[in-house]
């Protein structure tokens, strides 16, 4: 029997009933979940009172969590499991926790520690650039580097890539980012009741539903403020246009990367059209404004509905034509297939989520495995492909684009009646925690919340899916042609805002 | 190929005819908002205490548009008493000051700086700095260059380097970690150039003002020439600020 205790997702747990172990039992029981093909979801420091303590929550096919205090150096889980490795780094960058033994200890975001604590990397920050740091090398006289960003040639995010390359071929990449910390988590704990949906909004816009919806839940976990049914029909309506969006818009891009402009061209008109429907549902083609804690602030009237529908069905079809024209190009298939596999064993090893999870093996999808919002109701397919290339990636949001369109006209059929919710002071229950998990398009999004003896926000933990997938790039590009990169790097698509929070 | 000419088919002619006419947006898009000063004085409290980004002026009655992410709080709460967000989408300014307004924006074309239209008016090359945004404002300003949108029409084009830049267009709350990466960028582009501010929290800090993890304002280190709210702005008023601005 597991000292972890079962949790679900969006459960408020009382503070006190979080199992708290004596680090080494801790230690031991969290490798032991995760040896038998358990994953981390969250795994952090928080202060409590003048004391720092840690907690994790994993998951196999439930999810639990437990806590031990936080030693000030302690021997790394990450040389014993590999999905430990960034959430040990991270600590050791938020707290100046030491996980003794940690095959790459390196900075995650380059910023100071919150404790003040000495600083576990020999960095003092005075020098405003996150690249400040001996990158891995390999040696030899046929060896050449290639460094990329952190402005990179497209209107993309920042983000340095260094490429360890012999003649067309990489070796290693390795990839470090930081270059958008904007200090989330902290503003998070500090911030006035009224700030917390838009920063939840603004932690990576494109998954703006997909943060905006661990946000609220967390709080109605902790809080009497609760969605009604129509409410959540809405919301997943946002989510899986969100997925819509962006599906479509890889596909486009990815299509592009190999030089099949057709349709490039019709997936980037197709994705601003999809855009306009969060659009036509909330004002704002990201879906900021709509996900409050309690609900939503625009209901889908009659009208909304209509227009919806309308649209959708005139979408529809131009989107599967797309589709065909692009999955059943020779020229295409001979350039995804086979490129930038990451095998199975290394996607489980590294604990990949999402369309980039599934395209390796990976059946994960929280949606199927921990439902929040309607997703109890829907049935979701497993989406699962073996070969772990570019083609499984694409493929995956092949399926993805044809699920979420019908999921979405199988929710506006009939009328959806709601309240409107408007932004309210919260009283969030004292001395709780809540974990709460939702899939957005690159996977799974979390968000944990402590309280303390006040009611007060202790912690705020964010974990956007690409904390999990960035390594998973950079494995896809071992022995690949640097030049199909690009390709590589949309197959995954990750978020960098995301990531460096 | 006769796939490829059965879809071109069915896409059709899909670019806008913006700026000779106005694109239709849905009825929830918040434009510029409108402001009415007959509006007691209780409700501005009202309203100024209920926005997340503390953007209402209330002595003034008007919305710093700089600040404001044009969440549509106060028009909800107020049920229009005090603000209303109309479909204009045009509402990008060429000074810092004039985002505070009560709905009457000055004429961007009349305060632009005459000599940038000579010199780029015809053609405009920009090199994007994306500066710790959260990626939308990246995300619209990059489907400028979709068939519907078409900027490359218009002779301005995003491109690779800043060498062969006129200027730069950034978003973001310019994080302390790249913010020496963009003032090299700036530095990287031939004079004259051009610096374009894009969504609130290029603008202000936005949603993170007050962490000091960013700058409140890319004005604070670099000569701002056009300022773009919106979070995001979308793509037409983007679109339109590039062309009153330099057309």
């Amino acid at each position: 029997m597991n000292a972890f205790l079962n949790i679900s997702n969006g459960e408020k747990l009382d503070r006190r009933k979080i199992p708290h172990l004596a680090f080494a039992d801790f230690r031991e029981n969290a490798l032991e979940i995760v040896g038998k093909g358990g994953k981390v979801v969250q795994f952090f420091a928080y202060p409590d009172g003048t004391s720092l303590k840690l907690l994790a929550v994993l998951r196999t096919d439930r999810l639990m969590v437990a806590g031990c205090d936080a030693p000030g150096s302690y021997p790394s889980l990450t040389q014993v499991s590999e999905p430990f490795h960034l959430f040990e780094r991270e600590m050791a960058e938020q707290f100046g926790l030491r996980p003794e033994g940690h095959p790459w200890l390196k900075m995650v975001r380059y910023h100071p520690n919150y404790h003040k604590a000495k600083d576990v990397f020999g960095n003092h920050y005075k020098e405003d650039i996150p690249g400040n740091y001996t990158y891995y090398q390999v040696e030899g006289n046929e060896i050449h580097e290639v460094a990329v960003g952190p402005v990179h040639a497209g209107v993309i995010e920042p983000g340095h890539f260094r490429f360890n390359c012999i003649g067309e071929k990489v070796l290693h990449l390795e990839i470090q980012l930081g270059y958008q910390h904007r200090g989330v988590e902290q503003l998070l704990q500090g911030v006035q009741a009224k700030r917390l949906p838009i920063l939840a909004e603004n932690i990576a816009g494109d998954t703006t539903i997909g943060h905006s919806l661990c946000m609220a839940q967390a709080v109605e976990a902790l809080t009497p403020v609760q969605p009604d049914k129509g409410a959540r029909i809405i919301r997943s309506i946002a989510l899986e246009l969100e997925r819509l969006a962006n599906h479509i818009g890889d596909l486009g891009a990815l299509s592009g990367d190999v030089a099949f402009l057709p349709p490039a061209n019709y997936f980037g008109r197709l994705r601003g059209d999809f855009l306009n429907l969060s659009l036509l549902l909330c004002g704002n083609r990201f879906g900021k404004g709509l996900v409050r804690p309690g609900g939503v602030r625009f209901t889908l009237s009659d009208e909304v509905r209509k227009t919806l529908n309308e649209r959708l069905k005139e979408l529809k079809p131009q989107v599967e034509h797309v589709l065909e024209l692009l999955f059943l190009a020779s020229t295409v298939r001979a350039r995804f297939e086979d490129c930038g596999c990451v095998s199975p064993a290394d996607a489980d090893h590294l604990g990949l989520v999402g369309p980039a999870g599934r395209a390796s093996g990976l059946a994960y999808d929280v949606r199927r495995c921990f439902p929040t919002e309607h997703y109890g109701e829907l049935g979701i397919p497993e989406n699962k492909k073996t070969t772990g290339d570019v083609y499984a990636r694409a493929r995956v949001r092949y399926d993805e684009i044809h699920q979420s369109m019908g999921i979405i006209q199988s929710l506006i059929g009939s009328s959806v009646e709601t309240k409107t919710v408007a932004a309210s002071d919260l009283n969030l229950a004292p001395l709780s925690f809540v974990v709460t998990l939702n899939e957005a398009w690159r996977g799974e999004v979390s968000h944990a919340l402590l309280t303390d003896n006040e009611g007060k926000i202790l912690r705020y933990k964010v974990k956007d899916p690409s904390f999990h997938n960035w390594n998973g790039l950079a494995m896809a590009l071992r022995n690949t042609g640097i030049s199909d990169f690009p390709l590589n790097n949309k197959s995954f698509n990750l978020s960098y805002c995301g990531f460096d929070l | 190929m006769f796939s490829v000419l059965k879809n071109r088919y069915e896409q059709g002619y899909r670019t806008c005819s913006y700026p000779k006419e106005k694109p239709a947006v849905f009825g929830r898009y918040r434009g510029k908002p409108l402001v009415r000063q007959d509006a007691s004085p209780e409700w501005v409290e009202i309203c100024a205490n209920a926005c997340p980004q503390d953007a209402i002026d209330v002595q003034q009655k008007k919305i710093d548009m700089g600040r404001c992410i044009f969440c549509g709080t106060c028009e909800q709460i107020s049920q229009g008493e005090f603000v209303r967000f109309t479909g204009d989408f045009e509402i990008a300014t060429a000074q810092k000051e004039h985002l505070l307004t009560a709905g009457d924006l000055p004429d961007l074309a009349r305060h632009s700086k005459q000599h940038f239209k000579s010199l780029f008016g015809r053609s405009l090359q920009l090199r994007q700095v994306s500066a710790a945004g959260c990626n939308a404002c990246e995300a619209d300003l990059n489907v400028l260059a979709t068939p519907f949108f078409d900027l490359a029409r218009f002779g301005i084009n995003f491109v690779a380097s800043p060498r062969h830049s006129d200027g730069i267009v950034v978003t973001g709350p310019v994080s302390r970690n790249m913010r020496t990466a963009l003032l090299q960028t700036y530095e990287a582009v031939p004079d004259p150039k051009v610096v374009i501010a894009v969504g609130s929290c290029t603008l202000t800090g936005g949603p993170f003002s007050g962490s000091p993890e960013i700058t409140e304002g890319l004005d604070k280190i670099l000569p701002v020439d056009l300022f773009i709210p919106g979070c995001p702005p979308h793509p037409l008023t983007n679109l339109h600020a590039l062309l009153r601005f330099f057309k």
